[in-house]
């Protein structure tokens, strides 16, 4: 069993348990829910675009700690970035979590977002990482070009 | 037998240097009951019911024997009673398709409790929608507990069936089924026992009940995954159609028509699983062997213990009911403000296995105001230090918490 602090970092507890991008956007774009019914998580994700870019994000609801901050800290790499970005991000991202990829170029785009890398060594919690990356992208298959 | 002694049976629980508190969700099991199953592969393997030759009437005759030894452990007068199944939820469900959907009329009410399983609520919603009857619960008070003016009030002459379990998944409520089961013969239902929590730790006596029926399944008392139990009053059991239908629960096939065969094969189609049933007979002797009253004794020390180091940890929320005289083998809890996957994950890292979750009773977690919550579930192979070890994976799990509480 991986050390907990390499999980329960000062990062990921500081945006679980007070994250800025916990709140109500006012006039977005998108709004969807994702959840694990196994656990019973639940988040609504929104997104708020300008042209292609995503202007802003925030999300509403509960979990634990990994998944609010899996939330949350995407939140802060995808803000700013085009649709066609948050795609190649998103999937890196899953992808590092299933342990499909260990590429360090590819793995520096995900920002703040690698503090997740040690998740994809505990099985029982590599859904509670994914919940909102899966959900945002649902949103993009859906919306963007 | 030295109760206290009694780990060294379990080979997962010597090999993995764990405190094992899901037992809840499914017992380990005892070398006696792996040797059994091994013995049965070994020795005399064959499809039950259908050879001549020696061999199958050697694994009919164990097949059988163990329904017997089953009828005698639950005291059931016969042992056509005694129906094998997958698990609790499908003797559940074959209940609800075999009875209710034959019973039930528009207008009938079934009566449930909110703190069943979703094997105890879902195939009843799904036949009363059918059906047209209407789904009625009996709900608990601030002490987890079903009050007796609920049971009264709730179990009325409009009430058919009456599905309850005996001790709560989640809460470990033992509840009063012998008003409840009163009460429903009184208002002229039928009256579903499960007692897939209660059987591991407790003697059932189906006669001394009066239940009509009661489901069980084996891995949570010490047999394998993948077998269960229903027992039915015969005269009940003969009433109703068979659930699956297939090989050997036939009498004679036409192309247009089928006769069936009497109980207990009537409700048994299909190759069996003759290795679950040869362990669940091999765990029965196994807990025959220590004695009821060996298990609860030791049980009843290790949950006092239990609810008494628990309810230390002012940072925990308990969902318990204080009378501990009502109180079975579960013990949910949350830390304030902490997700029980998080404790839980940290108390794995502890060595500690607990569950987390809605446990499978959504209703109830929504009757609580409640997502989910951590469950330890103990056996009588449990120590105190397994208690002890809880407890400090807890203060641990706080810990990491406490500091960014704001």
């Amino acid at each position: 069993m991986e050390d907990l602090t390499d999980v329960y970092n000062d990062l990921i507890m500081e945006h679980s348990m007070n994250s800025y991008n916990k709140k109500e956007l006012e006039n977005a774009d998108y709004s969807q829910i994702g959840h694990n019914p196994n656990c019973g998580d639940e988040i609504t994700l929104q997104i708020k675009m300008n042209g292609d870019v995503i202007q802003d994000m925030a999300f509403s609801g509960h979990g634990c700690a990994i998944s609010q901050a899996s939330t949350s800290i995407m939140i802060d790499t995808l803000r700013g970035k085009t649709i066609e970005e948050a795609k190649e991000i998103v999937r890196i991202f899953i992808e590092m979590i299933k342990r499909e990829t260990t590429d360090e170029k590819e793995l520096k785009k995900l920002e703040d977002a690698i503090a997740f890398k040690n998740v994809s060594n505990m099985p029982a919690r590599v859904k509670c990482a994914l919940l909102a990356w899966h959900t945002i992208e649902e949103i993009l298959e859906k919306n963007g070009k | 037998m030295d109760i206290n002694k009694i780990k060294k049976d379990f080979p997962i629980l010597e090999n993995r240097k764990i405190a094992y508190l899901d037992s809840g969700a499914t017992t380990q099991k005892p070398i006696q009951v792996i040797k059994a199953i091994e013995e049965y592969y070994q020795k005399y393997n064959a499809n039950p019911h259908r050879g001549a030759y020696s061999l199958s009437i050697e694994a009919t005759q164990a097949y059988e024997n163990t329904r017997e030894k089953i009828a005698n452990f639950i005291n059931a007068k016969n042992k056509e009673e005694i129906i094998f199944s997958k698990n609790a939820t499908e003797s559940l469900n074959l209940l609800a398709y075999s009875y209710g959907m034959q019973k039930l009329k528009k207008g009938d009410e079934v009566v449930l409790s909110i703190m069943e399983h979703h094997s105890n609520l879902v195939p009843w919603q799904k036949v009363c929608k059918i059906t047209e009857s209407k789904l009625n619960y009996m709900y608990i008070n601030e002490e987890f507990e079903i009050p007796d003016e609920e049971i009264e009030n709730k179990i009325t002459d409009n009430t058919k069936i009456v599905a309850i379990t005996h001790v709560s998944n989640v809460l470990g409520t033992i509840n009063n089924i012998k008003k409840i089961i009163k009460q429903a013969h009184k208002k002229g239902a039928i009256i579903i026992v499960d007692a897939s929590q209660s059987i591991p730790h407790m003697r059932i006596d189906v006669q001394d009940l009066d239940c009509d029926f009661l489901a069980f399944s084996g891995h949570k008392m010490l047999a394998p995954l993948g077998i269960g139990v229903l027992y039915g009053k015969k005269e009940l059991l003969n009433k109703m159609e068979p659930f699956l239908m297939g090989g050997d629960m036939i009498e004679f096939v036409y192309e247009q028509e089928t006769t069936f065969a009497p109980l207990p094969n009537k409700f048994e189609a299909g190759t069996q699983n003759v290795e679950g049933v040869i362990g669940l007979g091999a765990a029965i002797d196994y807990i025959e062997n220590i004695g009821y009253d060996k298990i609860e004794k030791k049980e009843k020390e290790l949950i006092s213990y239990a609810r008494q180091e628990l309810s230390k940890l002012d940072y925990l929320t308990l969902y318990l009911t204080p009378k501990e005289e009502n109180h079975s083998s579960v013990i949910s809890f949350n830390i304030k403000g902490v997700h029980p996957h998080d404790v839980a994950s940290i108390l794995d890292t502890e060595g500690v296995c607990v569950r987390s979750g809605n446990h499978c009773a959504q209703p109830l977690m929504r009757f609580l105001g409640i997502d989910s919550t951590c469950r330890a579930s103990f056996y009588f192979y449990n120590t105190k230090e397994d208690v002890d070890k809880l407890v400090s994976g807890l203060n641990k799990a706080y810990q990491i918490f406490e500091k960014y509480f704001k």
